[in-house]
């Protein structure tokens, strides 16, 4: 039994299988939770997707009907093209703010880099609701923060709570508020190489920006995939911030501002539970669709065994 | 990984490999130095945008409903009244504040640990038992977390009411147990941080699968285990969708969605309830334990928050 390479005999391999079986043991304790508060729930409205329910006549089979009105409702096709414009915009932001963050501090070992780097993450600490207030807050005519830091450079603020502004205010609170996250996430990628490789790079003749672009980019790439994925989900289901600044800017974002709010909306408020969870599964299956084939061409970077 | 985890990240070493202090008296000083003062002015421009609204806040948070409007915003006007906003946080609505407080407490305690302890047993299942189906059962585990969030609260929220757990802690905590990603995070850290020799040894010393994980696997994940605790409360400390559609009662609201009642009924101009002070002091204070438990803790994410994103 001391070496593993001695030919197996029959005994060993039905105890080995036996072993493996025990795995079950570990898993299967989260597996009915993930079976009792996902699978259950997703089977559910996946189930009452396809009926339509009216005061009047009850509960109906609806077949598909709910999805052929989904994709083509002007408020879900609108809440889409925004959350991928939000997507277009915001993803890049909070990546080139993270990357560039990260690059520096890596380069530095100062006290001022090391109360940056937790200045920087501060916002990831504070619950989004509340980083979405402070900044209805400051967006805010009325409370003047913001346009008395426009002041101080001597411009005219803009009305960020206007319904042409509006966007640009969100993408800020969303980069605001995870910048830092993902910045931690790259530094440590990048601390966990080997500063040899730089070393051999510099007697190569490469320049500080030649290692940044050519070594370091290179060598985190799997805790960018895990950083984009983040960035990705986060941006599809976009709901608390727009949520949040709805009443200090009624005008600017609409219940269906979002496919989430929509979804929300149409449950909670109108109580159409059957199209709110067709609704849910449209984008969840938009969502799934862009996210597996993220994960498929980046899945070399994905770490598992 | 383990390595990375297992190193101070301030053991700083400069791209030329030297220690810093080494380096500054070298003979590109000049030049190194030059870069260093660009480099700082870009982190004191990202700290500043970072800090300011935070700062915001805390000055907020000193101020009555008059002087947020009337006095300059990045300054105290009478810092007193910091005292005289948390005496209005006890009497407002009967202090209802300090309950949605103890209640995001609560919820983030207990679904955190309970998501934790989920997550470290089905990750160390996953990374060191290669049982049939495995891979098919991880690969929806890890899809599971594409999955949008309306997809999931709605059908909850109906199946909960059916069990009659609608408005109870129960409707908040339950599902908050349910946690892929940590099980992925575990996963992944367990699989170089648990070697196979070391299981091996100790099976051929006679102990048991289960004392072997309790005994020899369990401290070896510690790092890994705090850092799935933290980001587990945070998530839940910062849950607001759910709680916002399966809480009716006031009195169960954590503190997140009771504030942002506040806001919007302070927007809606209703007379009696403009609390803008409240609200300000209200979210200072709901700010302050996870800001202080993340510098305390320091030590543990930095390292750990790595997990999965280092091969």
């Amino acid at each position: 039994m001391t070496t593993t390479t001695a030919a197996p005999t029959r005994p060993r391999i039905s105890l080995q299988r036996k072993r493996q079986r025990y795995g079950w043991f570990y898993v299967t304790p989260f597996l009915a939770i993930f079976a009792l508060f996902f699978i259950v729930p997703l089977g559910y409205a996946a189930w009452m997707s396809l009926f339509s329910s009216t005061l009047a006549g009850g509960s109906q089979f609806a077949g598909l009907g709910n999805y052929v009105r989904a994709f083509t409702d002007p408020l879900f096709i609108g809440g889409i093209g925004r959350v991928a414009a939000f997507g277009l915009v915001m993803i890049p932001a909070q990546l080139i703010v993270a990357i560039t963050a990260a690059l520096v501090l890596d380069t530095l070992a100062t006290t001022l880099s090391k109360i940056s780097r937790l200045l920087i993450f501060a916002p990831y600490a504070i619950p989004v609701v509340v980083g979405a207030l402070m900044w209805s807050f400051l967006y805010s005519p009325r409370f003047g923060p913001a346009s008395t830091i426009f002041e101080w450079f001597g411009m005219a603020a803009p009305d960020f709570l206007s319904s042409s502004a509006i966007f640009g205010s969100l993408v800020n609170i969303v980069t605001w508020q995870w910048a830092g996250y993902y910045m931690i996430i790259v530094y440590a990628a990048l601390r966990s190489v080997d500063p040899a490789i730089y070393e051999a790079a510099r007697i190569d003749g490469a320049n500080g920006f030649h290692i940044a672009m050519r070594i370091k980019v290179p060598m985190i790439s799997s805790s960018m995939v895990m950083v984009i994925t983040f960035a990705l989900i986060g941006t599809l289901q976009f709901f608390t911030e727009p949520v949040v600044l709805r009443s200090m800017a009624a005008g600017a974002i609409d219940s269906a501002y979002t496919p989430n709010m929509y979804a929300y909306a149409l449950a909670f408020q109108y109580s159409q539970f059957n199209y709110a969870s067709a609704i849910a599964f449209s984008l969840g299956i938009l969502v799934f669709i862009g996210s597996f084939i993220f994960l498929f061409f980046t899945r070399k970077q994905s770490g598992l065994k | 990984m383990a390595l990375t985890t297992n190193t101070p990240i301030d053991s700083h070493t400069t791209t030329t490999g030297l220690s810093s202090r080494i380096n500054r008296g070298a003979g590109r000083a000049n030049r190194l130095g030059g870069r260093r003062i660009g480099s700082h002015v870009f982190l004191l421009i990202l700290a500043f945008y970072f800090f300011i609204p935070l700062w915001w806040l805390f000055v907020a948070s000193t101020k009555s409903t008059g002087e947020l409007f009337g006095s300059p915003a990045f300054w105290f006007a009478d810092i007193t009244n910091f005292a005289t906003n948390v005496q209005g946080l006890f009497m407002h609505d009967g202090g209802i504040y300090w309950r949605w407080l103890g209640n995001s407490f609560l919820y983030a305690l207990a679904g955190g640990l309970g998501a934790t302890i989920l997550a470290v047993l089905a990750g160390y299942g996953f990374a060191k038992y290669s049982f049939r189906g495995r891979g098919a059962v991880f690969g929806v585990v890890l899809g599971s977390v594409m999955v949008p969030l309306t997809a999931l609260v709605v059908p909850t929220f109906v199946l909960l009411s059916e069990v009659g757990l609608i408005n109870t802690p129960w409707a908040v905590i339950l599902p908050s147990l349910l946690n892929p990603f940590g099980v992925y995070l575990m996963r992944i850290y367990t699989q170089d941080a648990v070697p196979d020799e070391m299981l091996e040894a100790s099976r051929i010393d006679g102990a048991g699968e289960w004392r072997t994980f309790w005994q020899v696997s369990l401290p070896l994940l510690r790092p890994a285990i705090v850092t799935v605790f933290l980001l587990a409360v945070v998530q839940q400390w910062n849950n607001f969708f759910l709680p916002l559609a399966v809480l009716t009662d006031p009195d169960l609201l954590p503190v997140t969605v009771g504030l942002n009642r506040w806001t919007a009924l302070s927007n809606a101009g209703a007379g009696g309830e403009q609390v803008w002070n409240l609200i300000t002091s209200g979210a200072f204070i709901s700010v302050v334990p996870l800001l202080l438990s993340f510098l305390l803790l320091q030590r543990y994410w930095q390292g750990g928050l790595a997990i999965g994103s280092i091969k």
